[in-house]
């Protein structure tokens, strides 16, 4: 029984909602009358119309609703050899979630503190470095948007695009041979004498940070470059024009104006920083441990899935939490955004 | 008493390009002072450079007998209304007229106050806590006139504000803003390519034309004694008639144009054999009398109600016009009709040719 409530979930959420949206345009159509501009429908005939809604519909169903409903679901399911799945073992349970909590599916007694710490971490550090992205990012792509000549700023994108081309391993292991204890930097430092013996970047996790914060710096700097260049330069000469310091115009008429942007890099950079893989599987240090790595042991060293999907829904959760926050305390909606 | 703003010698490049070649002027404290020009002459670049934006490349600027050399706009006494006003969206009305007073640190029951007088003194009561998008285009026009008011600058320096309004709202504004210069008291410099604009609010004009100051005067005597074949062309409409000086009486110069020998006063002293040009304004013509005659073969006549302007072909390469008031507009020739022109010689003036001696 509990399966098929599980399965009607899965199957009538997504119709429900292309309904609701249906019903939505069609009383917007109705309480528009001939004033409606000429539909897509009436434009592109019904075949082309039919077949846009379906083949959207599909795709959106199967390849973002349907799996993630699944690992909802499978996240509250007990891990069960095949041939119990879906037998009466298969009931509905919070035991993936108690594992995360205490560290064990029945007791309560003790903290599950490798974990939470693990994932306490994951969200500051990634709070951090979405700080330190946008600080690193605002004074450049306030640069580019409005000091920097036309040519400059061509050259700067391609210096900032580039290193992109190369896949997120390969850099990942790039900042491994620069960091690590026989690298670059340490071969350089020893060669000038400022330093006796190397030092152990990777361990103290220099190589981690310095790593995550470069990953998703073009998602950071391409939002803020596009909000100020929006912004009339007459507004900051008029502003300086009435007296005000530099720091004044930037903090009362810059970023208000490109609040937008500065929440959507921000908002992008957390989350994919607090879901990276590759940077912290190639340069964390032995004691760190990020949270994603954990969530892929879950699946693919414990060979439990419903506890990975546990520990992966708990990170979603979090960073849509983290959205809404930044998106209230903004006071922003998520049309502004995505703009 | 210092001047409001000295100007001594200033000249503006880009590169290569000169925008203002050696302005030298002096605006006097409380003067409604206008820059008129065509699009590009350097207008813009000037005021920019009164403001502190553009340092001059070679040149002092003196507001308030302070030379103002390596000052920011920041720091001077001066505020500046853009030609796209350039208000704060994101702000209410009441924040952009004070927003310079928030930078001063001054506290907010403060600027609330400041804000309100402002917009009593703008004709905007209530509306403190608008926002941007809900205002007009005419009442965006003066929350930009308080919000550069509200730091009280000795100088207000504003680039053609008025050329966003549609024609009613201009005319209006035109008369708003000589009336709160009058209340506020302080200095105007005012920028338009618009010569109504320029003539009837202005104490004193500048004509600039590409990058050059042609006269400093005041409307009237721009309008009846150009010093430049540019001023006597671009303020009003008039008749030029190229050629070259072939006589010299007293006050009287006369010039050998394309229509025959033509006398006007000679206030520029040019002396025989130079280029120049005889400028009589169309209502100075008229049909059949006068000292001075040429032929000329009716074209076109515009009815105008009070006015009726005729043009006619002349030898010359260019149309000449005639504009006749009242009565005299009921004796318009006919088109095609040939009719000899005449005017008196202490209505026309010959000033040199552009390009010309300077004399
Ligand atoms: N920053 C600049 N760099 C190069 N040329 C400029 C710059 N600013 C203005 N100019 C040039 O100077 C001339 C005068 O411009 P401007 O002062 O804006 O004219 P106006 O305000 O009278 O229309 C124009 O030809 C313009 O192209
Ligand atoms: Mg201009």
């Amino acid at each position: 029984m509990h399966s098929s409530v599980g399965k009607v979930l899965i199957f009538a959420l997504p119709v429900v909602v292309i309904a609701w949206f249906w019903a939505t345009a069609l009383m917007e159509r109705r309480r528009l009358g001939s004033l409606a501009p000429l539909g897509f429908v009436q434009r592109n005939g019904v075949a082309v119309a039919t077949y846009l809604v379906l083949a959207v519909a599909l795709w959106a169903v199967v390849m973002i609703v349907l799996p993630q409903l699944f690992m909802v679901d499978l996240s509250f399911r007990p891990k069960l050899p095949p041939p119990q799945v879906g037998g009466e073992k298969d009931v509905y349970t919070l035991a993936n979630y108690r594992y995360f909590l205490f560290g064990s599916a029945t007791d309560t007694s003790s903290w599950n503190t490798t974990h939470l710490q693990a994932f306490g971490l994951t969200i500051v550090a990634s709070v951090l470095i979405t700080a330190f992205n946008f600080a690193l990012c605002y004074p450049l792509a306030f640069h580019m948007a409005k000091a920097a000549p036309a040519a400059r700023v061509r050259l700067l994108m391609l210096l900032l695009i580039a290193p992109y081309w190369v896949n997120e391993i390969l850099r990942a292991f790039a900042f491994r041979i620069l960091l690590g204890s026989g690298g670059v930097l340490n071969q350089a430092l020893l060669g000038l004498g400022l330093i006796a013996e190397p030092i152990d970047f990777l361990g103290l996790d220099v190589g981690l940070y310095a790593g995550l914060s470069y990953a998703y710096l073009l998602l950071m700097i391409f939002p803020l470059y596009n909000a100020i260049e929006s912004l009339d330069t007459n507004q900051i000469e008029a502003a300086r024009d009435l007296g005000a310091p530099w720091w004044h115009i930037h903090l009362f008429v810059v970023m208000p104006h490109a609040k937008p942007g500065i929440a959507s890099g921000c908002t992008l950079v957390f989350m994919l920083t607090a879901g990276a893989l590759a940077a912290p599987l190639v340069l964390s240090g032995p004691r760190t441990l990020w949270f994603t790595p954990i969530v892929y042991d879950r699946f693919y060293q414990a060979f439990n899935w419903p506890q990975g999907a546990a520990y992966a829904f708990i990170l979603l959760i979090a960073c849509i939490v983290f959205v809404l926050t930044v998106m209230r305390l903004g006071r922003l909606t998520l049309g502004e955004i995505t703009r | 008493m210092a001047a409001a703003v000295d100007l001594s010698h200033v000249t503006i490049r880009f590169g290569d390009f000169t925008a203002v070649d050696d302005a030298t002027l002096s605006i006097e404290p409380g003067e409604f002072f206008s820059f008129l020009g065509p699009s590009g002459c350097g207008k813009t670049t000037l005021l920019r450079t009164i403001s502190g934006f553009i340092e001059p490349t070679e040149g002092v600027v003196r507001i308030g007998g302070e030379d103002m050399k390596g000052r920011g706009p920041n720091a001077r006494p001066t505020a500046l209304i853009f030609q796209n006003l350039a208000l704060f969206p994101m702000m209410s009305v009441a924040d952009n007229i004070t927003y310079g007073l928030r930078v001063r640190g001054v506290s907010r029951a403060e600027r609330r106050k400041t804000a309100e007088r402002l917009l009593d003194l703008i004709a905007l009561p209530g509306s403190a806590d608008k926002r941007i998008d809900e205002l007009s285009g005419g009442q965006k026009q003066r929350v930009a006139i308080a919000r550069a008011l509200a730091v009280e600058p000795k100088v207000l320096l504003l680039d053609e504000p008025l050329s966003a309004l549609d024609l009613k709202l201009r005319q209006h504004m035109r008369n708003e803003l000589r009336a709160i210069q009058r209340r506020v008291g302080i200095t105007f410099i005012y920028i338009t390519h618009d010569q109504g604009e320029a003539l009837t609010m202005s104490d004193r004009v500048a004509v600039m034309n590409r990058g050059v100051i042609e006269q400093i005067a005041d409307g009237r005597t721009l309008y009846t004694a150009p010093r430049t074949a540019f001023v006597a062309s671009f303020v009003g409409e008039n008749n030029g008639f190229p050629g070259r000086v072939s006589a010299v009486d007293g006050e009287i110069a006369a010039v050998e144009t394309a229509v025959g020998v033509l006398r006007g006063r000679n206030l520029r002293k040019l002396r025989v054999g130079s280029d120049a040009v005889l400028y009589v304004r169309p209502e100075a013509l008229v049909i059949g009398r006068g000292s001075e005659l040429f032929a000329g073969v009716a074209q076109t006549a515009a009815f105008e109600g009070t006015l009726t302007h005729v043009t006619f072909a002349t030898r010359g390469d260019r149309p000449v016009t005639l504009t006749a008031a009242g009565r005299a507009a009921e004796a318009i020739p006919s088109e095609g009709e040939e009719v000899v022109l005449g005017f008196d010689p202490a209505s026309a003036l010959v000033v040199p040719a552009e390009g010309g001696a300077h004399a």
